[in-house]
C-alpha cells in the first residue's frame, strides 16, 4: 500500500483541543510540513502566545517556549540573540500580536530581528469568549461590540501587513488564508518561504493568515469560510507585501 | 589577574557581569540608571556580547525571558517605574523557574517621581513584584565595591536556584564613583542547563500553564521547597558594633553608611549603639535580628521610605522590642544628626 498523506513528524502525536472546524489546525499542520521539508525540526524553537493557540507548547515536538500576552516577539528575540543558529518562529493571534503585543512586534520588524512570524488573524479575540479585537471588520458584532463595531467609537481595524511592509527591517511579509485547497496550498508555500528568508539571514518575516473562529462568529464551519471569503479578504486582501529574498 | 579603578557604581554592575559571563544584555533608558546600559553598550561589542536598547522595560524582560530559556547569563536593569513594567516579565520567570539577574536602581516615587535616589521600592522587591505566589532574591550592596562582588555572585545564585536576583541599589550608589577590585578573568562559568530550549537532547518546554489545579499547586510547593533552601542557606547581614548593641540600627544600601557615622557620634556619647544591615532584604537576616534583639534595647529602622522595612524587622524580632522609623523620602536622605537624634530617643526605652 502506498502511503498517499502522513502526518508531519513536527506534529506530535495528540488531539488538538480547537473548536470543530476552527483553522488553527490547519495553519499548524502549514507550519509543522514547512519546518520537516526545510530539515530544521531539530534546531528550531517556537514562542507559543497567550490565546487559542497557548497550548501550542504541546502540538509541536520542536522546543517551545509559552510567552506572555503579546510577547512572543520579545521573547523570540531573546532566544536568537542567545542562539542565532537556531530558528525561531513565533504563534500569534489578532488581539496578541496587534493590540496587547503591538510594540514588541512593530519593533521586532523594525530591527529586522532573523526571526519568522505567524499570524493567525480570526478577527476576534476567540480564547476568551469573543471580543472586539484590534482586527474586527467595522459593523462585526462581538461581545464587546454588540452593536457592530463602530468605527467612530472603537477605532479602524489595522492591517498587519501593509503598516509592517514599511519597515525597513521586514524582509517578507505576504497575507495568506486557509479558506480552501487553492489557497491552503499558497499558504503553505508562504509559510516555507518565511522560514527561508531566516535560514537565509534576511530579517523579520511575518504571513499573515485569515482564519476563521467559527464558535465566536457564531456560524457553522462552513458558514464561518464564506464570511472570511465575502468580508475578510476584500478588507484584508491576499497578497505578497513585501519581498527582500 | 585582579586591578583597582575608580569607576561608578552603575559601571560596576555592569564589568561584574561581564565578568561574571553575561554576554547578553536588553535595557531601556531610564535615570539614573543610563551608565549602567552606557557601559554595555560600550562593552558588549568587544566581549562578542549582545547589547540591545528594546522598546520598552516590557520588551527587555521578556527578552532576558528567552534568552534565559535558552540557557545564557543575561541581565536588564532600570529604575523603578520601569521596574513596574517589568513584574510581568518577573512573575513569568518564577513560574518557568529561569534565572536571572535583574538590577534596580531607585529613584523617588510614586509615579514618576524623581530621579533622586531613594529606597521605596522595598516592599516591590522583597514581595516579588508580580502577581502570583513567588519570590525574587533581593541583594543590596552598600558600596561600589560591593556592587562589583555583588553582582557576580547574583549570577551565580540565580542559576544555582533558577531564579530571579534582584541588585536593589538607588541612584547615589549607581553615580557614587569609589576604587574597586576588579577581576581581569572570567570569574564564574555557565552552569549546566539540561531544561533550556536549544539543547538538542529532546523535546524541552518552558511553560508556566497548568491546566489542572493539583498540578499547579504541586509546582507551588517544588518552588517553595526550593524558597526554604534559600532561606536556609542564603540570608546576609554585616554587622557594625553589633556584640554589645543596646540600640540596633537597622539599615540597607546607601542609608546603612549614613547611619554608621550616627551610631559612631552615638558611642561618642556612651551610648551602645550598632548597625545590623541586611545585605540580602529577601530572604531577610531573620536569625541575625532575633539574636541582635536578645540584648537590644530598642531598634531603630533608617529608610529612604516611609516605613518598609521596619515591618520585617518587627516580623523577624517577632514585636519584642520597640522599633522607631527614621526616614526620609522623596530623593531625601537622611542626615546623621536626624539618625542620632532617633538613636537618642530610642535610648529612652527602659531596660528590659
Ligand atoms: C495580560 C493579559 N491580559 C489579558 C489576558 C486574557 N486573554 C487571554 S487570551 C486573550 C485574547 C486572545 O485573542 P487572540 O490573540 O486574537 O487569539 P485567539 O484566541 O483568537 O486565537 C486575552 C485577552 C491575559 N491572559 N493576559
Ligand atoms: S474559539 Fe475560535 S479560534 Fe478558538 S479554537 Fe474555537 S474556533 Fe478556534
Amino acid at each position: 500500500m502506498n502511503t498517499v498523506f502522513q502526518k508531519s513528524p513536527m506534529l506530535a502525536d495528540m488531539p488538538l483541543h480547537y473548536c470543530p472546524g476552527c483553522t488553527h489546525g490547519i495553519i499548524h499542520r502549514l507550519v509543522a510540513e514547512a519546518l520537516d521539508e526545510l530539515s530544521v525540526g531539530d534546531r528550531t524553537v517556537g514562542i507559543a502566545p497567550v490565546g487559542c493557540s497557548v497550548m501550542a507548547y504541546n502540538y509541536f515536538t520542536c522546543d517551545f517556549i509559552q510567552a506572555a500576552h503579546g510577547r512572543a516577539p520579545a521573547v523570540a528575540t531573546g532566544v536568537k540573540r542567545a542562539r542565532p543558529e537556531s530558528v525561531v518562529f513565533t504563534y500569534q493571534g489578532d488581539g496578541d500580536l496587534a493590540a496587547i503585543g503591538t510594540a514588541e512586534t512593530v519593533h521586532a520588524a523594525a530591527r529586522g530581528e532573523n526571526i519568522t512570524a505567524i499570524f493567525v488573524n480570526n478577527a476576534i479575540y476567540g480564547m476568551t469568549g469573543g471580543q472586539m479585537a484590534p482586527t474586527t471588520m467595522p459593523g462585526q458584532v462581538t461581545q464587546t461590540s454588540p452593536y457592530g463595531r463602530d468605527p467612530k467609537a472603537a477605532g479602524y481595524p489595522i492591517r498587519v501587513c501593509e503598516m509592517l511592509a514599511t519597515l525597513d527591517g521586514t524582509a517578507y511579509c505576504e497575507r495568506v488564508s486557509v479558506d480552501c485547497v487553492k489557497n491552503v496550498r499558497a499558504a503553505k508555500k508562504a509559510v516555507k518561504k518565511a522560514f527561508e528568508i531566516q535560514l537565509a539571514g534576511k530579517g523579520f518575516s511575518l504571513v499573515e493568515v485569515l482564519s476563521t473562529c467559527p464558535t465566536n462568529w457564531g456560524l457553522t464551519p462552513v458558514g464561518a469560510l464564506e464570511w472570511l471569503r465575502e468580508k475578510m479578504m476584500p478588507y484584508y486582501p491576499p497578497g505578497v507585501y513585501k519581498d527582500n529574498a | 589577574m585582579s586591578e583597582k579603578v575608580l569607576i561608578k557604581g552603575n559601571e560596576a554592575i555592569a564589568e561584574a557581569a561581564i565578568a561574571a559571563g553575561c554576554r547578553h544584555f536588553f535595557g531601556y533608558p531610564i535615570t539614573p540608571q543610563n551608565e549602567l546600559a552606557a557601559h554595555m553598550s560600550r562593552r558588549m561589542p568587544k566581549v562578542d556580547g549582545v547589547f540591545l536598547q528594546a522598546e520598552s522595560e516590557v520588551a527587555a524582560i521578556n527578552m532576558i525571558y528567552g534568552a534565559s530559556a535558552a540557557g545564557v547569563r543575561c541581565m536588564t536593569s532600570s529604575s523603578s517605574p520601569g521596574i513596574s513594567l517589568k513584574a510581568e516579565g518577573l512573575s513569568y520567570l518564577a513560574g518557568c523557574d529561569l534565572p536571572a539577574v535583574v538590577v534596580n536602581v531607585q529613584r523617588g516615587g510614586p509615579g514618576l517621581g524623581s530621579i533622586q535616589p531613594s529606597q521605596a521600592d522595598y516592599f516591590q522587591a522583597t514581595r516579588g513584584g508580580g502577581h502570583g505566589d513567588y519570590h525574587i532574591l533581593v541583594l543590596a550592596p552598600n558600596s561600589v565595591q560591593e556592587m562589583y562582588s555583588h553582582t557576580i555572585k547574583a549570577f551565580d545564585l540565580a542559576d544555582r536556584y533558577r531564579m530571579t536576583v534582584m541588585i536593589l541599589t538607588d541612584g547615589f550608589l549607581g553615580q557614587m564613583m569609589e576604587p574597586v577590585v576588579i577581576n581581569n578573568e572570567q570569574l564564574t562559568t555557565n552552569s549546566e542547563k539540561p531544561w533550556a530550549v536549544t539543547q538538542g537532547k529532546g523535546k524541552n518546554i518552558i511553560n508556566s500553564l497548568f491546566l489542572k489545579p493539583d498540578a499547579l499547586e504541586k509546582s507551588n510547593l517544588d518552588r517553595y521547597a526550593k524558597y526554604q533552601k534559600v532561606e536556609e542557606s542564603e540570608p546576609l547581614h554585616e554587622g557594625y558594633l553589633l556584640d554589645d548593641a543596646e540600640i540596633v540600627v537597622a539599615s540597607y544600601g546607601a542609608s546603612s553608611r549614613i547611619a554608621r557615622n550616627a551610631i559612631d557620634e552615638a558611642r561618642g556619647r556612651g551610648i551602645k549603639a550598632g548597625l545590623l544591615r541586611p545585605v540580602t532584604l529577601w530572604p531577610f537576616p531573620k536569625k541575625a535580628f532575633a539574636k541582635a534583639a536578645e540584648k537590644a534595647r530598642a531598634f531603630v529602622s533608617v529608610e529612604m521610605s516611609m516605613g518598609q522595612m521596619i515591618e520585617d524587622v518587627e516580623l523577624a524580632i517577632r514585636c519584642r522590642r520597640p522599633v522607631l522609623l527614621c526616614s526620609r523620602v522623596g530623593g531625601v536622605a537622611p542626615e546623621p544628626a536626624q539618625i542620632l537624634a532617633s538613636i537618642l530617643e530610642a535610648d529612652k526605652e527602659k531596660a528590659i
